[in-house]
């Protein structure tokens, strides 16, 4: 379960989540598509369209290239230690061909939604239907949602119980604005919700679905909203990856000069650990996010460097604030309790 | 023998000790009931592999008693027919329940730790990760105690085995349930394993710190608790500890 914090206004964990639509169209892979909000149909037409030019991909990788070998030539005099260490790359996807890019001020042609099968869930219609379910204390939004989830799994044959099926196929499932009160849920409206274990329940059962047949989940969640940290604790516990999206719009960051180049922060707060003692850590712990006008990229946060002539409180106030966000790590390894002043 | 060992981990994952005490036990011969809540039983069967057991292979030979729990929640939930004619309860009813009461779950474990006539294995061992779960669940923390005492009763005090459960706890957690659950059972352990990341925050090359608490308090002799405290970096077959401060990347 991919387990996305939304960002307050919600304009960029749209994106992402339409990334993750987008990313299964162009590899064929099934799709269940879950809101409360917008009908399914309207959010799949919203897709970005791939990027399969090669010469793009070809353009940014001369440009890598070119910079690194400028570089190469000088040698460091003072700080000679950092002469050892390889190059830090900005954004770590031009080396290794992982995935499809996307065109974000396109969306993507109706046939190219069409070649795989589509599978939507829209609150608003579906609750008029008659619940088949047992009993039982959870919500019945989430309730039918996973009704309908499983439905789909059984009947495409996503978990293995078809033997005739040969060809082997992954269904990806996306599903917006879980937790909100459009599904239902108070949590995100009240202190004491009156039922503080749906969430949790339903995230419980959705990942015995997913362990169980060939599938992905990309949840988001306004995490914001709810006030009940305990349940966040929770919910962190029974997802796989865990990542929140916090965009600058309306806070005192947007007009801070270290963050000028980014449009927000991404926090990885859990990494999964599967089927192994150790999981994939990578070097990079900061990252930042960006919405140019045809891509959106994630890349290392880079403060920039500290060229001003006076001492001013606010500004040192600023920067120890970004050392301590620096400090922070993801769940999965460890957080420290106080940050190192370097 | 008798032992109530609790692990407890603190913003790091303290999973890879479940890996251990698992094929650790298998290794000796002993009888394991294994209450997964949290991954799937390929997830442990990898793992244990590269440690050097197969779980599918314990389970064939009636020594290993898995229950996967995500995989006993969704034939409760979407299972009709099936559950009334196998006439035996699912051990998470009370996932459906109103009323959380974990006996089902008890009875499901008194069941498979106690020995039948063709046993040879040695004393029973359960195994429990990880127990926050059942909150999540709806459990009450009540009733996560008294499931946990009954378990104490029957397999510690009765048969005269091991119990070893993993819990997940943090300092400046707004969850009061599992801090009521967490403080309680470390009290109540004989063993404390408690696995937290380093203060300073990441380190690639040591992933966390291990504190070894023998709570020799609670026996009749009334000595100090004796406490020690160690570094240790995770690899992929194998968890290597150091004393604090001499881990191979700094020697």
């Amino acid at each position: 379960i991919v387990f996305t914090e939304e960002d307050k206004y919600g304009l960029y964990s749209n994106l992402l989540f339409k990334y993750f639509l987008a990313e299964g169209v162009v590899c064929g892979h099934d799709l269940f598509v879950a809101s409360a909000k917008e009908h399914p149909d309207n959010i799949l037409k919203e897709l970005p369209a791939p990027l399969l030019d090669d010469t793009y991909r070809n353009k940014l990788g001369e440009e890598a290239t070119a910079v690194k070998s400028e570089d190469f030539q000088d040698s460091m005099k003072i700080a000679w230690r950092y002469q050892n260490l390889p190059k830090m790359e900005a954004s770590p996807t031009t080396s290794t061909k992982f995935g499809h890019y996307y065109d974000v001020s396109k969306t993507m042609s109706p046939e190219l939604c069409q070649s795989i099968k589509c599978h939507s869930f829209y609150l608003p219609e579906e609750l008029s239907l008659q619940p088949k379910m047992k009993t039982c204390t959870m919500n019945s939004a989430y309730r039918k949602l996973l009704q309908s989830i499983q439905r789909i799994i059984y009947h495409e044959g996503f978990d293995g119980s078809d033997p005739q099926k040969k060809q082997k196929n992954i269904l990806r499932v996306g599903i917006h604005s879980l937790g909100s009160l459009l599904w239902g849920d108070d949590i995100c409206s009240s202190g004491t919700p009156e039922d503080v274990h749906s969430l949790t329940k339903f995230l419980y059962v959705l990942r015995g679905l997913l362990r169980k047949s060939l599938s992905a989940c990309i949840i988001t969640v306004p995490a914001h909203l709810i006030q009940n940290k305990a349940i966040m604790e929770r919910v962190t516990n029974l997802s796989d990856i865990v990542v929140g999206l916090e965009s600058f719009i309306g806070s005192e960051r947007e007009t801070n000069p270290l963050y000028k180049d980014y449009h927000g922060l991404v926090h990885v707060r859990q990494i999964p650990r599967l089927n192994s003692l150790i999981c994939d850590v990578s070097d990079t712990k900061d990252l930042a996010f960006r919405l140019k006008r045809k891509l959106f990229t994630i890349e290392r946060l880079h403060l920039p460097p500290d060229l001003s002539d006076t001492v001013s409180r606010a500004s040192k106030q600023d920067l120890a604030e970004s050392a301590k966000l620096l400090s922070s790590g993801c769940g999965a390894m460890a957080i420290g309790k106080k940050h190192l002043d370097f | 023998q008798g032992k109530f060992t609790l692990l407890r981990d603190t913003r790091t994952d303290g999973s890879f000790l479940v890996h251990h005490f698992l094929s650790f036990y298998l290794r000796a011969g002993c009888k394991v009931c294994f209450v997964a809540l949290l991954q799937s039983f390929s997830h442990y069967n990898i793992v244990a592999q590269k440690l050097g057991v197969s779980l599918t292979a314990a389970k064939e030979r009636g020594q290993l008693v898995f229950l996967e729990g995500l995989k006993s929640c969704l034939d409760l939930f979407f299972g009709e027919k099936e559950e009334e004619q196998s006439g035996q309860p699912s051990p998470l009813q009370f996932i459906s329940e109103s009323a959380s009461n974990l006996k089902a779950l008890f009875d499901f474990i008194q069941t498979s730790l106690t020995p039948a006539d063709s046993d040879s294995w040695k004393s029973p061992v359960l195994l429990v990760d990880d127990l926050s779960v059942l909150l999540s669940l709806g459990a009450t923390p009540v009733a996560v105690l008294d499931f946990i005492h009954y378990c104490r009763v029957t397999v510690c005090s009765q048969l005269k085995g091991n119990i070893v459960v993993l819990v997940h706890s943090s300092e400046d957690s707004e969850d009061e349930e599992n801090k009521l659950v967490v403080t309680s059972l470390c009290h109540h352990s004989d063993l404390i394993l408690w696995v937290e990341g380093l203060a300073t925050g990441f380190c690639k090359d040591v992933h966390g710190q291990i504190t070894i608490i023998r709570r020799l308090s609670l026996e009749l002799m009334a000595e100090q608790d004796r406490v020690q405290i160690y570094q240790y970096k995770i690899q992929d077959k194998n968890v290597t500890f150091f004393a604090r401060g001499l881990s191979a990347a700094v020697l």
